[in-house]
């Protein structure tokens, strides 16, 4: 249906922007289960690009201290995929960024990976990040779904990638690849070092075909901006949980930091 | 036949399942585990350790009196008497081996009971190795001579402090430690889990149980088969090494006893093939215990080896395809069984193993049955929760 009329967003947004373009990572489900839509619609009036909305998992293995404890929150709020497919049943009608869902496989494949599917483009979402997902496996198994239902799908690269795995993961990707900046879970560094710089060069002299977010230590303004240098722009996760961790006042905090990250 | 594929699934279970970033050592390992393990070399070397410091091979022993109990020839295959007393010293030394071979330079692991950490701190210190054990919260306190044990030799013991603060938990954190430090560290992972080629090669290592069970009952009984082979399965690789010469001699039954907790109903469980279902857990597809929405449960264990919502997935094929027989012990149970082998040969098993020995009550056979348990370990790391059980 509506696949015929629009793009994805994720396309029609590289198409446009090719540079800074910041996409804002949170839990579903925190701090307060019905928090979702309200904490969306602030990333998307602050200014953003895109939003990944993080699917909460019991195990998340990829994840460090500040995710692991706002995935077991949300948890504890209720949140599941079920609640997260209701809240966001009517999205569109006030957000129109890019939506990206991140999570884990098991919660997914208990759910169904086909009826998940069905269910993410029926309300709008336009890719996944599922990082426990190996190519070989999406290859295998979830491929053709993900492309019937219209959903960019995003891998993961990082310093150790070698220069083959990446044209492979290049070719095999649509959307963007995120790379992951450090060789690190989320939220175990913050800053870019040098050897991190040489890695984005190195990356960006391949001239691969996906536009490249960078993400994993990225903070601030001066942080997305370095990051921006060497890639289309950046993610920020583990930063941004920390900040509507304690916040009184969702909508404002999440504005007044975006904006300080972009400017 | 039961035999891994080339993608490493046993039937359907299985694979690897991992992040992006631990890909470069999950495929260093599978390109080369098999041809390093198939030299000489290496043979020697992992021969010699498991004879010379690791005391191979283990008895087998004649159970006389739990025999007569039981009504049936009841063998005892001691991998309680392995040096760090319990069979997770055959998968360490053998890995040890592999990662120095690999070039690694740092040593990681997770522990439940801390034998598996105690076994893996012991090897690096014999090979000079840095050494960190990530071990849950809950479990450093239930288990407080081995982690005694483990600073001793020289390994750092850092508590997992998410979720039930137990063996899961654990090996999460020892995942993402690993993550952070892809180039130098190997992960030794203590059972038949994780992403392929962690499973088969656990499996491997702890086949040394069954190739000596082979010849060993061959000089007793004149045969190699037993007609029962009963082992507890935490993540199964006490149970795999016990089984794995058998797995495709249909005329030996394999029965796996897991741990019931305070009952299959109770919800403090951690009998896997009961309530578990297919999913995939720290990276590979197997059965596990979890919510419809797909979140782990939490499990629960007297015994913190058991203590695990997975099992490997050859167990999970095992179970799937009915080789194996599973039944469930409860904590109660086991505590009894542990007491009544301390007092009708002797031996004082780890409370694992104790689950091992209640299984004989819980599965049918006739008195000429020759029947092997597999004492995967001894119970000193244990004292504290039989003095508190107090049953005795
Ligand atoms: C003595 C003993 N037996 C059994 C186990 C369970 O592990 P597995 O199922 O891998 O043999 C443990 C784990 O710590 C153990 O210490």
């Amino acid at each position: 249906m509506s696949q015929v009329l629009t793009m994805n967003r994720i396309d029609n947004l590289f198409q446009t922007k090719k540079e800074r373009v910041l996409s804002i990572y949170f839990t579903a489900g925190f701090p307060k289960l019905e928090d979702t839509l309200t904490i969306m619609q602030a990333i998307e009036s602050a200014g953003a690009n895109i939003i990944e909305v993080g699917v909460p998992y019991s195990d998340p293995i990829a994840d460090g201290p500040t995710i692991q404890d706002s995935n077991q929150i949300a948890l504890d709020n209720g949140m599941s995929l079920k609640r997260l497919f209701e809240q966001l049943q009517d999205m569109r009608q006030t957000v129109s960024l890019p939506v990206v869902l991140m999570g884990y496989l098991n919660p997914i494949i208990q759910y169904g990976m086909e009826a998940f599917c069905k269910k993410c483009q029926e309300i709008g979402v336009d890719g996944l990040i599922l990082p426990d997902l190996p190519m070989q496996q999406y290859l295998d198994e979830f491929k053709e779904v993900f492309d019937k239902y219209d959903l960019r799908n995003t891998f993961l690269i990082s310093p150790q990638t070698s220069e083959k795995r990446i044209r492979e993961i290049d070719t095999h990707s649509n959307g963007f690849i995120y790379m992951v900046s450090a060789h690190s879970i989320t939220g175990a560094r913050t800053g870019i070092s040098e050897e991190q710089i040489a890695y984005f060069q190195r990356v960006e002299a391949m001239n691969l075909k996906n536009p490249r977010l960078i993400g994993f230590g990225i903070s601030d303004s001066e942080t997305f901006t370095t990051a921006s240098k060497y890639g289309n722009g950046a993610i920020i996760g583990s930063a941004f949980i920390k900040k509507i961790k304690e916040s009184q006042d969702l909508k404002s905090d999440i504005e007044s930091y975006i904006q300080s990250v972009i400017h | 036949m039961i035999k891994i594929d080339e993608k490493g699934f046993y039937g359907k279970f299985g694979g690897a399942y991992i992040p992006e970033m631990l890909h470069p050592n999950i495929e260093e390992l599978r390109e080369n585990y098999e041809q390093i393990m198939a030299t000489p070399e290496f043979q020697k070397e992992f021969r010699g350790l498991l004879k010379d410091f690791v005391g191979r091979p283990t008895p087998l022993y004649f159970a006389s009196r739990l025999s007569e109990k039981y009504g049936a020839k009841i063998y005892l295959k001691r991998e309680d008497l392995c040096h760090t007393g319990a069979h997770k010293v055959n998968n360490t030394v053998g890995q040890i081996i592999m990662a120095k071979k690999l070039g690694k330079k740092r040593i990681i692991a997770e522990t439940g009971a801390g034998q598996h950490g105690v076994a893996t701190a012991t090897v690096c210190a014999l090979m000079g190795m840095d050494c960190t054990i990530y071990m849950g919260a809950v479990d450093i306190q239930r288990q407080r001579p081995n982690v005694e044990r483990m600073k001793i030799l020289g390994a750092k013991v850092v508590p997992a402090t998410s979720g039930s603060q137990t063996l899961k938990d654990a090996t999460n954190e020892a995942m993402r430690q690993w993550i952070n430090n892809p180039v130098d560290t190997h992960y030794i992972i203590g059972s038949v889990v994780g992403p392929h080629p962690y499973p088969e090669m656990v499996a491997r290592f702890q086949s040394v149980i069954s190739e000596e069970i082979k010849w060993q009952l061959k000089e007793k009984e004149g045969t190699e088969n037993p007609d029962i082979i009963i082992a507890c399965v935490g993540g199964g690789s006490n149970a795999a090494g016990a089984f794995f010469h058998y797995y495709n001699v249909p005329q030996v039954r394999l029965v796996a006893a897991e741990a019931a907790g305070l009952g299959v109903t109770s919800g403090k469980s951690a009998a896997t093939t009961v309530l578990g279902t297919s999913g995939i857990l720290h990276g590979s597809k197997t059965l596990l215990m979890q919510t419809e929405d797909g979140q782990v449960v939490e499990p629960h264990s007297i015994s913190a080896g058991l203590d695990y919502p997975g099992i490997g997935p050859v167990h999970a094929h095992l179970f799937d395809i009915g080789r194996a027989e599973f039944v469930a012990v409860e904590d109660e149970d086991a505590m009894k069984a542990g007491i009544e082998l301390s007092r009708t040969e002797g031996i004082i098993p780890a409370i694992e193993t104790a689950h091992a020995i209640h299984a004989l009550n819980l599965i049918e056979y006739s008195k000429d049955d020759i029947i092997v348990i597999n004492l995967s370990g001894r119970g000193d790391k244990d004292l504290d929760t039989y003095i508190k059980w107090g049953g005795y």
